[in-house]
């Protein structure tokens, strides 16, 4: 098969039947290798791992933290490549990925801001700064609340996955501001990127990295973090496939009397 | 059965509270949601095969 006609293969996953009709086919393996994944990182770390020499025993607060916030910013990446489909190839099936996605990433920026206070507190004397990275953060997550009010504010379907879709791509700015912010403005609280950094990871570079003794569990927290984001964004979008049915099925009753 | 936290503790756990709690709601809602729209979803098309 040449790639052409396996990316045309792709598109075949447009179709909501063939998509929820997969989509049930997998969700067993992602939502148990999600569990797995979580509960052996998350035990790992808490229980199995010391405590670091300068921040005791909040570096466990990393399992948690890290991983949210990863997602956080790659859930408005998959929202902003859904949306772009929609507005080239108008695939509904696109459109109500990124709107299952939405809540997913309010619920992980909500957990990498709340990880990020609590731990900030006793590291850093404060609970909040106005620091790049913590405020690219805190707009990405207003711009998570308005996607999610637009799509509840505008009745028509299709008029709603284009306004979202609109303003996806204006946060997107803010998406990788919140990665890359610290880069930008060397200034603020809130470290570099420790452990995604290849030179980082593989101690070419000189700044300090996250030990491997942490790493290794964090791994797997990060893991199992992608996984529970692929079983919720495909059980959600089966979700918002059924509802959208559902309300096409009544409108049609409705006509016939 | 916990390790020692030292003074920290109160940090560390209540990450663990918020982060863990945040997720069982979000999967628990999406569960919930999901279930009751397919069961809306199967008594529509039931009525409306009923019905021709």
């Amino acid at each position: 098969m040449t790639i052409a006609a396996k990316a045309n293969a792709l598109w075949e996953y447009a179709n909501p039947r063939k998509f929820l009709a997969t989509s049930e086919r997998v969700l067993p393996f992602f939502w148990i290798g999600a569990g797995l994944c979580l509960v052996v990182g998350l035990i790992w770390g808490f229980f199995f791992t010391p405590d670091d020499y300068k921040q005791g025993s909040t570096v466990k607060i990393i399992y948690l933290h890290v991983p949210a916030a990863l997602m956080a910013i790659n859930c408005w990446i998959m929202m902003l490549a859904t949306s772009l489909v929609w507005l080239v190839r108008r695939h509904h099936v696109s459109a109500l990925a990124a709107r299952a996605a939405a809540p997913i990433g309010i619920v992980m920026t909500l957990i990498a801001l709340a990880t990020g206070a609590i731990w900030g507190q006793p590291m850093w004397g404060t609970w909040w700064a106005w620091d790049p990275r913590l405020t690219s953060f805190l707009i990405l997550f207003l711009f998570y609340l308005g996607y999610v009010a637009l799509w509840e504010a505008i009745e028509d379907p299709d008029t709603a996955a284009d306004l979202t879709s609109v303003l996806c791509l204006v946060g997107s700015v803010f998406a990788f501001l919140s990665r890359y912010a610290v880069n930008f403005w060397n200034q603020g609280l809130h470290q570099g990127a420790s452990v995604m950094r290849a030179g980082a990871i593989t101690g070419t570079d000189t700044e300090e990295k996250v030990s491997n003794i942490y790493f290794y569990p964090l791994l797997l927290c990060i893991i199992g973090f992608v996984l529970l984001f692929i079983a919720l964004v495909f059980y959600r979008t089966g979700t918002e496939i059924r509802a959208r049915r559902t309300k096409a099925l009544m409108a049609r009753e409705r006509v016939n009397g | 059965m916990i390790p020692d936290l030292g003074k920290y503790a109160d940090t560390v756990l209540w990450s663990y509270v918020v982060s863990i709690g945040l997720l069982i709601a979000l999967v628990g809602f999406s569960v919930i949601r999901g279930r009751k729209v397919r069961a809306e979803m199967e008594k529509v098309e039931q009525r409306m095969s009923r019905n021709g």
